[in-house]
């Protein structure tokens, strides 16, 4: 097992994961100018993260007052960030609900243009009735349908990106035509919450399928999780919960006919680095009182020193609970520094961490080849 | 075409000078754009929205302008393919551009009829958090079935509802952008808090359209609201441009049909409360350049016969005599026999501002008897836009004294060739208009609101009705 790749991805936040962070940011009243996620996506691409995970969702702030509140579209902050940071993944999440899978689609895929190749999503689905309110189109429906749902999301938003093939642009000059017609395809999709006819008004991105995240705590989300993810996010409390869950994903996708070495199990980790164990411990004790409540996030919570968060991730991968994880730091910049400047360096010698991509691409950091296009060789109409 | 840019007159010499607004088009899904040329580049690399991006900021315009279309063209039921195809996502590139630019504005057309104003609200607050201020929004509201059958409702809205859907979403959106106040963001270690009380506002909007409620999550942005473009030509579309738009990027630009434009619709200010400043009429221009006037005349020419080859002829007369006319010669006569009347949505997913197909075609039988025209002459000869063409002083001369002369407050520039169409009119017509005195030297604002002089978004507005 200990000849596996390790993938590390960070999720980016304004000031931190830990709902008091704001506290310890300097520039507190300006959270959302576009350098706090440029200087934070340049840190974990000079440590050849994986990619940056951009969270997301349409819930409203919660109104608690000492917290921080207000987030930026996913989307928009990945491509913000692409032609600066160079090198890195971008995984925005984009909810499967509300959004039409024809924007999401051509979104990804440009996406995928501004970064030349480092493109993906993480399909989610919006399960509170307070969003279902921002749209005002439809009641919050129960999990079964939501993910039924999502996977016909995520069925169209793949079938869009394959609705141009590669050299449908030919410039043909003799006979006047910029495009060969034969080469794009409606994609004729008929489901139970959408028809969509296609093709995309956007040409096949430069990875041809940019990568399929998928969340797997919840059981509703392990078939789609199974047959369309090749990153799948958990968020474990400890290494044998994280062990049983990967199991069971890996599972899935072969019973789904899919190769489990081929779909990664990351798990999320939410991280607060000092010099010792009892400054981290301190530190989130302090950020726990300006909160006015102990934080509990939902995934393991590690505070400690960098060298001692190498070993954990050494640990869990070696073990196999995990094909890597998905890093939150409690307070940014701090905890992302300290993991890309004192953490990845020992994970390069302990763990075989990358020290360069391998390519120029998501897919090539993650070991896909770039997949054959599902309509190549079938005839338009 | 350039005789009537030449009649403008100059302006009043009392009043100081009306300074210039200029907005880069990205070459569009039309026969405007050409690629046959060999310096034609990619419509879809992001290195092609760079260096237009960056040629544009480096002539100090006020914004990049991307138009949309949600659906590929089809002409006879065909994917039309002569015309460039293939365009980016609005926003993902927008806000990419943002990371590569530091004060140009970034305009993007985006539809009312098929997004949902929760979503849009904060895509349009994004990227202006993520320009620094620099947002604008062409809100254009064709509600078609055909491009309907790429989402979810299908073709669900009537034409007669499109701007009532179109001011619904503004007025929502207006809300979001309002929800938090200014300073809500308090941030005090001392009080430990981070919202000052009370400082977000809940929502609740209940309209023919929306009915719609909760809490924005999205601070107030720099320009609090992103600016609005408007470009729909109906009276309908005066009026919503008048009431909810900042600039109106309008079609009008024969000198006195944009003098008219211009003047009808300052006029409806006044019944919305609002000035004349308030709102800046922006028509797109096509543009031919040429060291002699005979040189530019002769380029433009070349250019035209680019835009309008053989088959790409075939196609405009089909689109007008409404059926395959496949079998003719474009470079012989235009067709004795009179057009199909059933079948006048030949060509779909393109905006159509003519209905009457049965004059147009007596009027082009006309015109090519009259010059003794073949089919291309005659498409050459009807379907050109007017461009600006001329040597770099005669093209700056012209420009100048559309804006002096209240026929335009500037020009939104369409090159027809992708990325460089816009080089040699920055590095040679922008000095000159600024040695007239027409056109800024440097920025000296931040936000695209300054570059347009429009007022700052106004911290609450009621909710309309
Ligand atoms: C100069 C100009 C540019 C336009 N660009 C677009 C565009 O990029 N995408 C689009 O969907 N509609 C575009 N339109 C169409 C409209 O904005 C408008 O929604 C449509 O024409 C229907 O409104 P109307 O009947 O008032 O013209 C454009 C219109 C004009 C005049």
């Amino acid at each position: 097992m200990t000849d596996r790749d390790l993938h590390l991805g960070v999720a980016l936040a304004p000031a931190g994961h830990h709902p008091a962070a704001w506290r310890l940011t300097e520039d507190r009243t300006r959270l959302w100018n576009p350098g706090t996620y440029a200087a934070q996506a340049k840190t974990a691409a000079a440590a050849r993260l994986d990619f940056i995970a951009v969270d997301d969702s349409f819930a409203p702030p919660s109104g608690l007052v000492r917290e921080t509140q207000g987030t930026l579209d996913a989307v928009a902050i990945s491509a913000r960030v692409a032609p600066v940071a160079a090198g890195i993944g971008l995984l925005p999440t984009v909810t499967t609900t509300h959004t039409e899978p024809f924007h999401t689609s051509k979104a990804i895929a440009t996406l995928d243009y501004v970064s030349s190749g480092r493109a993906g999503w993480e399909a989610k689905v919006s399960d509170t009735a307070a969003e279902a309110d921002h749209f005002g189109r439809k009641a919050v429906a129960e999990p079964e349908e939501l993910y039924a749902e999502a996977e016909d999301a995520v069925e169209v938003v793949a079938r869009l990106w394959d609705s141009w093939e590669d050299d449908a642009v030919i410039r043909d000059l003799p006979t006047g035509r910029y495009i060969d017609r034969g080469r794009l395809h409606y994609i004729d999709f008929e489901g139970p919450h959408f028809s969509v006819k296609g093709p995309s008004i956007t040409p096949r991105p430069p990875q041809g399928q940019p990568l399929v995240a998928v969340r797997a705590d919840a059981d509703a989300a392990l078939g789609l999780a199974a047959r369309r993810a090749d990153i799948v996010r958990i968020a474990p409390g400890n290494p044998d919960a994280a062990h049983t869950r990967r199991a069971a994903v890996r599972r899935a996708v072969a019973d789904a006919g899919r190769d489990p070495d081929r779909v990664a199990v990351l798990a999320d980790l939410v991280v607060h680095l000092a010099d010792t164990d009892a400054e981290a411990r301190k530190g989130l004790e302090g950020l726990d009182r300006a909160a006015g409540r102990p934080w509990r996030p939902n995934a393991a919570l590690f505070a400690g020193t960098p060298e001692a968060l190498a070993d954990l991730i050494g640990r869990w991968h070696r073990d196999g609970a995990a094909d890597g994880f998905t890093i939150l730091p409690a307070a940014l910049p701090s905890d992302l520094d300290a993991f890309a400047n004192r953490t990845v360096p020992i994970l390069r010698e302990s763990a075989g961490f990358r020290r360069e991509y391998p390519g120029a691409t998501l897919r090539d950091t993650f070991g896909l080849d770039r997949p054959a296009n599902r309509y190549a060789g079938t005839v338009t109409r | 075409m350039t005789e009537s840019f030449q009649n403008a007159q100059s302006s009043d010499r009392t009043r100081p000078r009306k300074q210039i607004h200029l907005g880069a088009h990205f070459p569009g899904v039309n026969n405007t754009t050409v690629w046959s040329d060999p310096d034609s580049g990619s419509q879809i690399e992001f290195s092609s929205f760079v260096h237009l991006a960056q040629t544009a900021e480096r002539g100090l315009f006020d914004f990049f302008f991307l138009a949309e279309g949600l659906r590929l063209r089809e002409h006879r039921g065909r994917i039309h393919d002569l015309d460039v195809v293939g365009r980016p996502d609005t926003f993902t590139v927008l806000n990419a551009l943002a990371a590569v630019t530091d004060r140009l504005g970034l305009a993007g057309t985006v539809n009312t009829t098929f997004n949902e104003p929760y979503e849009l609200a904060r895509q349009f607050a994004s990227l202006d958090h993520l320009s620094g201020g620099r947002a604008a929004w062409n809100a254009v509201t064709s509600p078609d079935a055909f491009t309907g059958e790429n989402f979810r409702r299908g073709g669900y809205l009537e034409r007669e509802r499109r701007y009532e859907r179109a001011a619904e979403i503004i007025a929502v959106a207006r809300l979001l952008w309002d929800a938090w106040a200014p300073d809500a963001v308090e941030a005090d270690p001392a009080t430990g808090r981070f919202l000052r009380e009370g400082a977000v506002e809940a929502f609740a909007y209940l309209g023919a359209q929306f009915d719609v409620s909760g809490t924005f999550n999205v601070p107030r942005s720099p320009q609090g609201h992103p600016v609005i473009f408007q470009a729909g030509d109906s009276d309908q579309g005066r009026e919503f441009g008048a009431s909810h738009a900042d600039v109106i990027f309008s079609r009008h630009t024969e000198h006195a049909d944009a003098k008219a434009f211009y003047a009808d619709v300052k006029d409806r200010l006044g019944r919305h409360g609002r000035e004349e400043r308030d709102l800046l009429i922006m028509p797109g221009v096509s543009f031919v350049l040429g060291d002699t006037e005979a040189e530019a005349r002769e380029n433009a020419e070349e250019v035209r016969r680019k835009q309008v080859g053989p088959q790409t002829a075939i196609a405009f007369l089909e689109q007008v005599w409404g059926q395959d006319l496949s079998h003719l010669d474009p470079d012989g006569p235009v067709p004795e026999f009179d057009p199909e009347t059933a079948d006048v949505h030949i060509t779909r997913g393109r905006v159509r501002h003519q209905q009457d197909q049965s004059s147009i075609a007596q009027r082009w039988k006309a015109i090519a008897d009259a010059k003794e025209l073949s089919i291309r002459e005659l498409v050459i000869e009807t379907t050109a836009r007017l461009q600006l063409v001329g040597t770099p002083a005669s093209v700056a001369a012209q420009i100048d004294d559309y804006v002096q002369g209240d026929a335009v407050d500037g020009f939104i520039l369409v090159p027809h060739l992708t990325p460089g169409g816009l080089d040699r009119f920055v590095d040679e017509v922008v000095p000159i208009l600024q040695e007239r005195g027409s056109f800024r030297t440097e920025y000296t604002g931040t936000t695209l609101r300054d570059h347009l002089g429009l007022a700052p978004a106004p911290t609450k507005r009621g909710t309309p009705q």
